[in-house]
C-alpha cells in the first residue's frame, strides 16, 4: 500500500503539487499582509482570471507544443496581430464583429498550419520557425495600421462587458449595498477551453500520441505513429488556441496597436515550466500551466496592492520562481536517473 | 563539373551567396549603396553604416556561435545581458545620477566592470546549462526575464545619460582614424577568438562536445569545463556590445538598450550555415551571417521600410535561407530529379 502511494507521487506530480502549494502560501500571505485593502474579496481573487484570461489559453496551448518538445515563441506577435486584424477590420472596414472573430481564428490556424508544416515536414528547428513567425507576426500588425485602433463595435463591446455573477460571496459596500462577485464572459470561455484540452491530452488517442511523440521521438515512429502529422496537427491546433487567447486578450483591452502582448510568449512558457511541463518534452499539464499563470497574477496584484513597488519587480520575482523551479526540475531529474 | 561541385559544396558557399543576393539588390534598387565619401575625415556612406552598425551583432554572434556548437542549444539572453552590463558601466561611471558631465572612476574601470558583469552572467548561465544540465534555452530564459528588470533596478527606472566626449568614441569615432571604432573592436575580438580556437585545441574541443558530451567526458575531456567556458565567453561578449551600445548613445535606456539582439545574434549563427543542433562551426560563417542580416536591415531603411515593419521581410527572408539548408529539403529536392529521371 505504502509502497504503490509512492510509486503514485512521482517527480512530476511533485512538481505540480509544490506549484500549487506555492500559490496557496503566496495567496494567504497577501490575505495576511493587505487584509485591510480588501485582499480577502472574492473579487480580487477572480480578477486574476479576469486580466489573464488570455494567457491562460495562450500558456494551455504552449504547454501542448511543449509536451511534444517544441517551442512556439511567436504567440505573443499572433496575439497583437489577432487585436489589431480585429479592430482593423471592425473599425476600419466595417466587418460585422461576428464574421471578424471567425476571420481571425482562421488566420491563426493558416499561420499554426505553416509553422507546423515547416517544423514537421522540412524539419526545421521549432526555436528558428516559430522566432521567424514573431517578426512576421509583429511586422504584420504594423502593416495593417501603425496607429492605435480602439474598438467601438457595439456587438464586441457587449461581449467584452457581459458579466456573469456568482450566486455566493457578496459583499456588502461602504454604501450598504450588496455586490456580487462576477467574471467576464472571457473568463468562462478560457476555462473551457482548459477543460477541454485537458480531457483531449488525458483521454484521446491524439492527447496521448502528443505525450508519445515528446517523450521519444524515434519510439513514437517505431510504434507506428504517425509523427509528422501529430506534429503539424498540434502547432495547427496551438495556432487556434493562439488566435482564440488574443481575442480573449482583446476582450480586456478592446484596441489593436502594435507594441501589444510584448513578452507573452515568455510569460506563457514561464506560467508552463513553472506548472511542472519539462522543456524537452513528454512531461506536463495544463492545470499546471494555469496556477502557473495565477501566480503571476498573485505577484501582479501584490505590486499593485503595495503601491510603492515598481512594476520590473514582477519580471525579476518571476525570474526568481523560474530559477526555482527550473533548477528543482533539474534535481529531480538527475535523482530519478540515479534511481534507474 | 566537379569544379562546380566542389565551390557548391563549400561550407561558406551558401552564406556568401546570400550576402551577395542581399548586396545586388542594392546596387539595382540604389545605384548609390557603394559610393564612400569623406565628411570631416570621417568616411560615410551605406556600406561603412552596414559594416558599422553590424559590430554589436558580429561581436554577439562570435559568442553565440560558440554556445550553439558546444551545447546545441541558444543563449537567449545576451540582450537583456548587454543591456545589464551597460547599466552598471553607466552607473559606475556616473554615480548613479541621471545626467553627469564628468566620469567619477576612470573609464577604464567601467568597461571592466561592465565586461565582469557580461561574464559574471554568462557564468550563471554556464553554471545552469554545464553544471545543473538544463536546457539552455530555458535556463537563459532566467536571465532574459529577470535582466531588463535588474537593469531598470539600476538606473532606478530612469535614462542615465554620460554627457562626456570621450564616452562617444567608443560608438562613434576616435579623432583622426577614418572608420567607426565599434569595428576595430568586432575585428579585434574576432581575431582573439579565431587564434585562439585555431592554435589551442579548444576549437576542436568544443566542436566534441558539442557532438557528444558523454564521449568527450570519456575521452577525458572535461566536458562541463568547457561548455562553462563558452557561456562565461559569450557573456563576456554581451559585456563587450553592451559598452558599445552605451557608447553609441551616450545613455542606457535599460527598456530598448540591445533589444532583440539575441534573436538576430541567433538567426546570424543559422545563416552562417551553422546548424543549431551543436558541433562543427564556422566562425566565419556567422560573422557574415551578422554582416548580411544588417545588410538587409540597411538595404530595406534605404528602400523606404519604416521599422515597424522592417520584421515581416526580415522573417520572409530568414526563413526561405533556413529551408534551403535543411536537408529534408535537399531531399525533396532530390527525390524531385529522381523521379524526373524515371
Amino acid at each position: 500500500m505504502f509502497k504503490n502511494k509512492r510509486e503514485k507521487i512521482d517527480g512530476n506530480t511533485f512538481l505540480l503539487v509544490i506549484t500549487i502549494v506555492l500559490f496557496c502560501i503566496m495567496y494567504l500571505a497577501g490575505m495576511i499582509v493587505f487584509k485591510d485593502r480588501g485582499f480577502i474579496k472574492l473579487q480580487v481573487f477572480l480578477n486574476l482570471f479576469i486580466s489573464n484570461a488570455g494567457l491562460i489559453v495562450i500558456a494551455t496551448g504552449m504547454t501542448m507544443v511543449l509536451i511534444t518538445g517544441g517551442i512556439d515563441i511567436s504567440v505573443g506577435s499572433v496575439v497583437a496581430m489577432t487585436c489589431m486584424l480585429l479592430a482593423w477590420m471592425m473599425e476600419n472596414k466595417g466587418i460585422g464583429a461576428i464574421p471578424a472573430l471567425i476571420t481571425v481564428l482562421v488566420v491563426g490556424v493558416i499561420f499554426g498550419f505553416a509553422q507546423g508544416w515547416l517544423i514537421s515536414y522540412l524539419k526545421i528547428q521549432p526555436f528558428i520557425v516559430t522566432l521567424a513567425g514573431m517578426f512576421f507576426a509583429r511586422g504584420m500588425t504594423a502593416i495593417i495600421s501603425t496607429d492605435m485602433i480602439s474598438i467601438k463595435n457595439e456587438t464586441f463591446l457587449a461581449l467584452a462587458n457581459a458579466k456573469v455573477y456568482l450566486p455566493f460571496g457578496g459583499t456588502v459596500n461602504k454604501k450598504g449595498v450588496l455586490v456580487q462577485p462576477y467574471v467576464y464572459i472571457s473568463v468562462i470561455l478560457a476555462l473551457i477551453v482548459l477543460v477541454l484540452i485537458f480531457i483531449m491530452l488525458k483521454y484521446t488517442k491524439f492527447g496521448r500520441a502528443i505525450y508519445a511523440v515528446g517523450g521519444n521521438e524515434q519510439s513514437a515512429l517505431l510504434m507506428g505513429l504517425n509523427v509528422k502529422k501529430t506534429k503539424i496537427l498540434v502547432y495547427v491546433l496551438n495556432g487556434f488556441l493562439t488566435a482564440f487567447g488574443g481575442i480573449l486578450f482583446c476582450l480586456n483591452t478592446c484596441a489593436g496597436f502594435v507594441e501589444q502582448a510584448k513578452g507573452f510568449e515568455m510569460e506563457a512558457i514561464a506560467a508552463a515550466v513553472i506548472g511542472g511541463t519539462l522543456l524537452t518534452g513528454g512531461v506536463g499539464n495544463v492545470f499546471g500551466s494555469l496556477f502557473g499563470v495565477l501566480i503571476k497574477g498573485t505577484i501582479e496584484t501584490f505590486i499593485t496592492f503595495q503601491g510603492t513597488l515598481s512594476s520590473w519587480w514582477t519580471k525579476i520575482t518571476i525570474a526568481v520562481l523560474l530559477a526555482f523551479f527550473i533548477i528543482l526540475q533539474s534535481i529531480l531529474a538527475k535523482a530519478k536517473e540515479k534511481n534507474k | 563539373m566537379n569544379k562546380i561541385k566542389k565551390i557548391t559544396s563549400y561550407r561558406l558557399f551558401l552564406p556568401l551567396i546570400c550576402l551577395a543576393i542581399v548586396l545586388l539588390i542594392n546596387v539595382i534598387k540604389t545605384p548609390a549603396f557603394f559610393s564612400v565619401t569623406v565628411n570631416n575625415g570621417v568616411l560615410y556612406g551605406y556600406i561603412i553604416d552596414i559594416i558599422n552598425r553590424s559590430s554589436e551583432l558580429i561581436i554577439l554572434a562570435v559568442g553565440m556561435t560558440l554556445v550553439v556548437a558546444s551545447s546545441g542549444g541558444t543563449d537567449i539572453s545576451v540582450g537583456a545581458v548587454s543591456a545589464v552590463a551597460g547599466a552598471v558601466s553607466i552607473y559606475v561611471l556616473g554615480g548613479g545620477e541621471p545626467s553627469v558631465d564628468a566620469y567619477q572612476v576612470p573609464y577604464i574601470v567601467s568597461i571592466l566592470v561592465a565586461l565582469a558583469v557580461g561574464t559574471l552572467c554568462g557564468m550563471w548561465n554556464g553554471f545552469l546549462v554545464a553544471k545543473m544540465k538544463i536546457q539552455p534555452m530555458v535556463a537563459t530564459l532566467i536571465l532574459f526575464t529577470a535582466g531588463r528588470g535588474i537593469a531598470q533596478l539600476v538606473c532606478k527606472g530612469q535614462i542615465l545619460y554620460m554627457r562626456v566626449d570621450q564616452f562617444k568614441q567608443l560608438g562613434g569615432f576616435i579623432k583622426g582614424v577614418p572608420l567607426p571604432t565599434p569595428v576595430f573592436v568586432a575585428i579585434i575580438v574576432v581575431v582573439i577568438t579565431y587564434i585562439i580556437l585555431k592554435k589551442t585545441a579548444l576549437g576542436l574541443y568544443i566542436e566534441s562536445v558539442g557532438i557528444n558530451p558523454k564521449a568527450s567526458r570519456l575521452v577525458g575531456l572535461n566536458s562541463t569545463f568547457i561548455m562553462f567556458l563558452t557561456y562565461a565567453f559569450c557573456g563576456l561578449c554581451a559585456g563587450i556590445a553592451g559598452t558599445i551600445i552605451t557608447s553609441r548613445v551616450y545613455s542606457i535606456d535599460a527598456n530598448n538598450a540591445g533589444l532583440n539582439l539575441e534573436l538576430d545574434a541567433i538567426l546570424a549563427v543559422a545563416l552562417g550555415g551553422n546548424s543549431l543542433g551543436g558541433g562543427k562551426f564556422s566562425l566565419l560563417g556567422s560573422v557574415i551571417g551578422a554582416v548580411t542580416i544588417q545588410a538587409l536591415t540597411t538595404t530595406l531603411y534605404a528602400m523606404k521600410v519604416s521599422a515597424d515593419q522592417l520584421p515581416v521581410y526580415k522573417a520572409i527572408v530568414v526563413i526561405i535561407i533556413v529551408a534551403l539548408q535543411s536537408p529534408e529539403f535537399k531531399k525533396m529536392i532530390k527525390n524531385l530529379k529522381r523521379k524526373q529521371v524515371a
